[in-house]
């Protein structure tokens, strides 16, 4: 079976900085693959490198079977949506909830092309279905981080992407928001079987259905694989470069780097 | 009053307001929303540099200043990209540039630079026929793209990177922006002239900027405060027998003063009618 992702050997550089070094990854269609490690550890890097978003320096991605280059890569990007870490938008923005998601199609129509009800629909849904309706027309700028988290999934929906990248969904929220963002992301791919990626910066919410974890550091992936191995100690007490102690709780894991001086969670 | 009308300059003028106003204050929509004010100048100075080579050079100085604001257009972007500046450190670096050659070109102009300086100034009142078609060509062909590119146009000023990510041409969008805002500028350069160009890229879609949240009415109103403060501009100047340009720079700063009065997004709502996510 040809994986749906293929990273071969990728090298990605921001000038004197390299963010990937040799890197490879392969991804098989309908996986959940939670991305953890530290800050600069390349998490963000390796997945705007399957969209195009990030320049290789050498090897080589493969999509649906296919090399992303620059002349197919905007016909591939239809077909997967992306959810940046959180954007700073100027409260005074002239857009709305809906016309962002709208924007989700604005691929698929095409250039000189207007939306028509049927775009209008599953814009419309997927507002519905990920809890926002009653936002709908409010301006982008007036939302709560965990709000604009969900116009963002369902901006990426909108695509009707085979593949979803999400990125550190849910830093920057409370409790109450990260967990609603999990079970949205658990939804999802539940119901749609879609490739998903997700940074984690905290692996305590993992997605429950997630089987498969990558692990990075120093631009380098260190573990690749089931995500109950990458849940030990010593994998993560290397890759965090401190002493981890992991507690089962019904929910799921909680991870806890010690220190001489107090427990903090990572 | 009426019998200003009859007078052919004041025609010309008039004709001008209405395609001067709508285009630079359409594209100040992009301006504006992208947070690139600075790019107005720039274009300017760009377009003045060209004008005054083309002086020099004895051929019509719109040709050579379309050429460095076609350059100017192409360098800010991909700078900006490439080397991953703020655009506004790559508009600087070309205004600096731009102005730098400006100076070099008015410097080898000998005796008076009268017509030099011109370009600064513009005017208003004595523009031929021919400037006339070229402003309207340039504000149909601005609301031409406008309306085919809207939905392009819309993701691009939310966020460049998500417009990319779902698959839309952006940066040829963006770079096209860019270029536009040149050639607005260009064919406005000698009616209305480089200071007053800023003014009318601004002052209107920052207006428009303070009274919706909508990016259609945003443009609709931006196009109309521009028709207006160059109408009220024209009016007051012959009123008061004083230079039109200035006072359709005041005139549209005040229209900017009354929005941000007005504006509902000033407004701080009532404990009642606050709701969740506020």
């Amino acid at each position: 079976m040809v994986p749906i992702v293929d990273i071969r050997n990728i090298t990605v550089s921001y000038r004197e900085n390299v963010a990937l070094r040799d890197v490879s990854l392969s991804v098989e269609e309908g996986e959940l693959v939670a991305i953890g490690g530290p800050n600069g550890a390349g998490k963000t890097t390796l997945l705007t490198a399957i969209n195009g978003l990030g320049k290789l320096l050498s090897g080589l991605v493969r999509v649906f079977g296919v090399e992303v280059n620059h002349r197919n890569i905007n016909q591939i990007r239809k077909a997967i949506g992306y959810v940046p870490q959180r954007l700073n938008i100027d409260p005074r923005m002239p857009i709305s909830v809906r016309e962002v998601v709208m924007i989700g199609r604005y691929g698929r129509i095409g250039l000189l092309r207007k939306a028509n009800g049927k775009d209008r629909k599953v814009a419309d849904d997927l507002i519905d279905s990920v809890g926002i309706a009653h936002l709908a027309d409010r301006p982008i700028g007036h939302l709560s981080g965990g709000e604009l988290q969900k116009v963002q999934i369902a901006r990426a929906l909108a695509q009707e992407p085979k593949i979803l990248l999400l990125d550190e969904p849910t830093s920057n929220l409370d409790i109450s928001a990260q967990r609603s963002i999990v079970e949205l992301i658990e939804k999802i791919h539940r119901q749609r079987w879609l490739t998903t990626f997700v940074v984690m910066h905290e692996l305590t919410h993992l997605p429950k259905s997630c089987g498969k974890m990558v692990l990075m550091k120093n631009a380098k992936i260190i573990f690749q694989g089931e995500t109950l191995k990458a849940l030990s100690e010593n994998i993560l007490s290397e890759i965090y470069d401190c002493p981890v102690e992991l507690l089962k709780t019904d929910d799921g894991v909680v991870i806890r780097a010690l220190t001489n001086v107090r427990n903090t969670t990572v | 009053m009426l019998e200003i009308l009859q007078y052919k300059f004041m025609q010309h003028a008039i004709l001008a307001s209405i395609f001067g106003g709508v285009s630079c204050s359409l594209i100040g929509v992009f301006v504006v929303t992208m947070e690139i004010p600075f790019l107005g100048v720039t274009m300017a100075h760009a377009a003045f540099a060209g004008g005054i080579f083309g002086l020099l050079w004895g051929i019509n100085p719109l040709i050579p200043a379309f050429i460095f604001c076609f350059l100017s257009s192409l360098l800010i972007g991909p700078i900006a990209d490439k080397a991953d500046f703020n655009p506004d450190t790559a508009i600087g670096i070309i205004f600096s540039i731009m102005m730098g050659v400006a100076f070099l070109g008015l410097a080898m102009i000998p005796g008076p630079k009268t017509e030099a300086l011109s370009l600064i100034w513009g005017s208003i009142l004595t523009i031929s026929r021919a400037d006339i078609i070229l402003m309207a060509a340039i504000s149909f062909v601005t609301i031409l793209l406008l309306v085919l590119f809207f939905k392009e146009i819309q993701a691009v000023i939310f966020h460049r990177e998500i417009a990319a990510s779902v698959g839309i041409p952006e940066r040829s969008i963006y770079y096209g922006l860019l270029f536009l805002s040149g050639a607005i500028v260009t064919t406005n350069l000698n009616t209305v002239g480089g200071l007053l160009i800023f003014s009318l890229l601004i002052n209107p879609a920052a207006a428009a900027y303070q009274l919706t949240y909508n990016l259609k009415k945003m443009f609709i109103l931006s196009g109309s405060f521009g028709v207006l403060s160059c109408f009220l501009g024209l009016f007051f100047s012959y009123i008061f027998n004083v230079p039109s340009g200035a006072i359709i720079i005041i005139t549209s700063s005040v229209i900017f003063a009354l929005a941000l009065l007005l504006s509902p997004k000033r407004k701080v709502k009532q404990v009642g009618q606050v709701t969740e996510g506020d």
